[in-house]
């Protein structure tokens, strides 16, 4: 039982480290675009990451393979929604930062 | 057996097909445990599933088993393969953001434009979900006819990964048989 408690809280640890780095990188990146990259990139590992904890301290169950769904179907909604932020922001003629602008 | 006739072979097949999918799905979801506990109570419980599977399946069973498609199983055996490589991306790239946010490489975006050999939807939404998904680099748009995308790459490396050595283009293209 401690070995189980222990891997999956090292997992939940690596999640929640990966969403906390997600959002220092929201505020700390200088534009809309490479904000959306530190959100869309981090959530996804750090949301894989916890989901395979609760896994690990479920134990197999049919809540094992719901969880599993729920993983799946964050990795293909994931990418969509951040290229339709950056598609919205790209058509409306949003500036891209360059190297050596001021934040915006 | 002409053309008619298949085309009314092929409907019941598809329709037959999803409603099997579709109700192996509401048994996994919602009535495994219910089994377990009352085995007596079957048909009152699994009316249930049955309706809502038959709603699911005339609604989606044109979209379920398409039409047309050559070499689906081929295709499903080079996707696996793909699949594990696009897991492990995803893992590169959540260590490259983490390092660009704490400042041990350096951030310098640009806007990139390039034009690939895919053309089919299903190719072209892998792709773009995948430029999303590997280190520094999110699809902006896509333009199906000549197979162009507009990407936004965070530093230069990213960006020449994708127009210059073109790994994962030739790999996407190898699964859909698209080179």
């Amino acid at each position: 039982m401690l070995a189980i408690d222990v891997v999956s809280t090292v997992f939940l640890a690596l999640g929640a480290f990966f969403m906390i780095t997600g959002t220092i990188g929201l505020l700390k990146f200088p534009d809309f675009y490479t904000r959306l990259h530190a959100t869309g990139k981090c959530d996804t590992l750090g949301q894989i990451l916890v989901i395979i904890g609760c896994m690990i301290y479920e134990g197999f169950t049919l809540i094992t393979i719901k969880l599993l769904m729920v993983s799946a179907f964050y990795l293909l909604v994931g990418p969509a929604g951040t290229h339709a932020l950056m598609k919205a922001a790209y058509v409306t003629g949003l500036p891209v930062w360059k190297k050596g602008d001021k934040r915006m | 057996m002409d053309l008619v006739e298949m085309k009314r072979d092929h409907r019941a097949f598809a329709i037959i097909l999803t409603f099997c999918v579709m109700f192996a799905f509401w048994m996994l979801l919602s009535a495994w445990t219910v089994y377990l506990v009352e085995p007596y109570d079957l048909f009152v419980v699994s009316s249930k599933g049955i309706l809502a599977a038959l709603i699911v399946t005339f609604l989606t069973y044109e979209i379920f088993v398409p039409n047309r498609g050559e070499n689906v199983l081929l295709k499903m055996q080079r996707f696996i393969p793909y699949l594990g490589w696009e897991l492990w991306q995803i893992y590169l790239a959540t260590i490259d953001v983490t390092k660009r946010v704490f400042g041990i490489l350096e951030v310098d975006p640009r806007i990139i434009e390039f034009d690939t050999t895919l053309r089919s939807d299903f190719a072209l939404v892998t792709f773009g979900n995948s430029i999303t998904l590997t280190p520094g680099t999110i699809t902006i748009d896509i333009e199906p006819e000549k197979g162009r995308y507009i990407v936004h790459a965070i530093a230069k490396e990213p960006a020449d990964s994708l127009t210059v050595d073109q790994i994962m283009q030739k790999k996407v293209g190898y699964v859909f048989m698209e080179e």
